[in-house]
């Protein structure tokens, strides 16, 4: 304890700053991990628009413009991939985001039901505004609004004497799924038949046949969110030492929660919008990435985003392969991943990191 | 106007407050850190605080006692800004608490709360280096200066060996070690600390206050403790404030603060006052409840 430090078995020799690049994140070791995570992203990507259930030449597809291998790499393939690329990256920096928030790293848009809200917003906007037209831009607004509800009701909520308790925010995630659930198939009764195939897909979740104008959408939108996100991102470390500590260390900690709330809720509300509810991948994501290359969210945030992308292009791949030439909802694959991921985590970190 | 435009010098050794001076004798002559008046304050309805004045010198440290309920974490949270008071105000370096921004706040007061829980696996030199945070910009790395920094408050608290692993994994006592270094890392001219021995054995104990005790010397850094065990009152604080039911019992040297009629009264139990043979500090001994052993 005196200030030569005395010596002990895990520290033979007196330590020098240069003993501790390791032990905390680094520029260096920050740009390492985003560019092998970006080469991932690019490679995984190329993967998922070489194959598919019909074979093409993508030599002929760029090569000849009137080819039907052109037509399916640039009308179908790369759309898609883009489009996985781009809601995993949102799924995955909201979860990162959401758990620094919340300090529970189970917490996750889907499983806290505001992806569910989400969904329930973009049908009733669906099915109100197909009538009456502008339900391209109604559908994205009501996503966002009844996300946004979703998360503040799972807050307040999950809140007991003030503080916000682990396992209720899990609860009161659960019984939001049970409800927006049984919202959308009350919706789905009294609808048309017509709108069937539409609330199916928004509730299995899938990239199914998107269009360049829904990718560029979920792109500037999620664009904005990320900035937020990164911008927030030291601050979303003192918050996991609490609310009280994290404004001791200078954080305007109900300005920087309203702020991440809104944003997430948009980035939530334009994925939703265009695939539906995907779950799980907010929690896998920076999960695997927490434990592979530490907590800082500097780090944690963009990592979450490129890897997010990865990881959802790879399961969309997966998705539209797998039982070719029928394709399964990709929201299928990412929930049977996460269902047992979820119990993974819950057991082996319960415990040690559910803290408050 | 906030005060914001100020980076501190934020190092070691220099930390604000030019006027004071190294010398532990010159308490009186130093200028006032940290200073309540009169303030009230509760949760809800619930009164918790009546009236609570106190005022901390540069390089002294104030042990905040009483009862469980006394209010003395409110106090505290208070005196950091991070709970309104109903009235009466608090002032930092001879200024409004509500002058300053958070961030310059965090860059002259530092605090430690009871528990100190962490939701992810940070590392412990990563949760020292978050004391740097109210010194650097929205985007800003942490430098080598910061570094330097986070090695020497490690090294201050005996972290050093620890540095790499994840702060879940350490002891409650050791966890305790981390924050009170993260809080050094802030460099703060303040430091409110609730309750720091809670969990620590003996030897510890002595050497927290030992190194704030080369804190308030060096640096000049003023300390309000929280304390639950009166003897370390008694021996590491300059003055003490006596709490029960939120209101100020007693206030000033723990001679003239800790008499038997005053603890009695305030803990509603017997007390024996005496003065510790090998330091000469004021000792206390419970008194009450238990019958003496006979040895007939």
């Amino acid at each position: 304890m005196s200030a030569p430090a005395t010596v002990r078995d895990d520290a033979p020799a007196k330590l020098v700053l240069a003993d501790f690049a390791d032990a905390h994140l680094t520029r260096a070791r920050m740009a390492f991990m985003l560019i092998a995570l970006g080469l991932l992203l690019i490679v995984v990507s190329i993967v998922a628009a070489a194959f598919g259930s019909v074979h093409i030449d993508l030599m002929r597809a760029i090569a000849d413009r009137s080819s039907a291998d052109h037509a399916i790499l640039f009308g179908a393939r790369i759309p898609r991939v883009l489009m996985g690329a781009i809601v995993g990256a949102v799924l995955a920096a909201v979860g990162a985001a959401l758990q620094a928030l919340v300090r529970n790293p189970l917490a996750e848009g889907g499983i806290l039901g505001i992806s569910g809200g989400g969904a329930f917003g973009a049908i009733v906007a669906l099915v109100v505004f197909s009538r009456l037209g502008g339900a391209d831009l109604a559908i994205p607004v009501c996503a966002f609004a009844a996300s946004l509800l979703s998360t503040l009701a799972v807050y307040r909520l999950a809140q007991v004497d003030g503080r916000l308790e682990p396992f209720t925010l899990l609860l009161v995630g659960v019984i939001f799924n049970a409800f927006w659930g049984a919202a959308i198939m009350l919706v789905n009764s009294i609808v048309n038949f017509y709108f069937t195939h539409s609330i199916i897909f928004w509730l299995m979740g899938s990239f199914e046949a998107p269009t360049y104008r829904e990718v560029a959408m979920v792109a500037v939108l999620g664009t904005i969110g990320f900035a937020i996100l990164i911008a927030h991102a030291r601050d979303m470390n003192l918050l996991s030492l609490g609310d009280d500590e994290a404004a001791d260390l200078g954080v305007e900690v109900d300005t920087v929660r309203r702020t991440i709330f809104v944003a997430t809720s948009v980035m939530i509300g334009a994925a939703v919008s265009v695939s539906g509810i995907i779950s799980f991948v907010g929690l896998i994501v920076p999960h695997i990435i927490r434990t592979a290359i530490g907590a800082d969210h500097r780090m944690l945030i963009p990592a979450s985003i490129l890897g997010g992308a990865a990881f959802t292009v790879a399961a969309d791949l997966i998705a539209r392969t797998v039982i070719a030439p029928s394709e399964l909802p990709v929201g299928a694959i990412t929930a049977l991943c996460g269902g047992p991921f979820f119990i993974y985590v819950l057991r082996r970190e319960g415990r040690k990191s559910l803290v408050l | 106007m906030k005060i914001e435009a100020d980076r501190l010098d934020g190092g070691l050794g220099t930390a604000g407050t030019p006027e004071v001076t190294a010398d532990a004798s010159g308490v009186a002559t130093r200028a006032v850190a940290i200073r309540a008046i009169d303030l009230s304050a509760g949760y809800g309805n619930r009164p918790v605080l009546h009236q609570v004045s106190l005022a901390v010198r540069a390089g002294e440290m104030l042990a905040v006692v009483g009862p469980n309920g006394a209010g003395k974490s409110t106090l505290l949270r208070i005196l950091g800004g991070a709970l309104k008071p109903w009235s009466g105000s608090v002032e930092l370096e001879g200024r409004p608490l509500g002058d300053y921004d958070r961030r310059a706040i965090a860059r002259r007061l530092a605090m430690v709360a009871q528990e100190n829980l962490v939701a992810f696996r940070f590392t412990v030199l990563e949760i020292v280096l978050m004391g740097r945070a109210p010194h650097l910009g929205a985007f800003h790395f942490e430098t080598r200066h910061d570094l330097e920094i986070a090695h020497a408050a490690l090294e201050r608290f005996d972290l050093l060996g620890l540095a790499r692993r994840p702060i879940q994994e350490l002891s409650g006592g050791e966890r305790k070690r981390v924050f009170l270094a993260r809080a050094l890392a802030q460099a703060p001219h303040v430091a409110l600390l609730d309750e720091p021995t809670a969990f620590l054995d003996l030897k510890h104990v002595a050497e927290i206050f030992a190194r704030f005790r080369e804190l308030r010397i060096e640096r000049g850094m003023a300390v309000v403790a929280t304390l639950h065990d009166l003897n370390a009152a008694a021996l590491y604080a300059d003055r003490v404030l006596l709490m029960k039911g939120g209101a100020v019992a007693g206030y000033g040297t723990p001679e003239a603060v800790f008499t038997a009629d005053n603890l009695r009264a305030v803990y509603e139990t017997e007390v024996h006052v005496g003065r510790n043979p090998a330091t000469g500090a004021i000792s206390v001994l419970p008194g009450g409840g238990g019958s003496p052993r006979r040895t007939g």
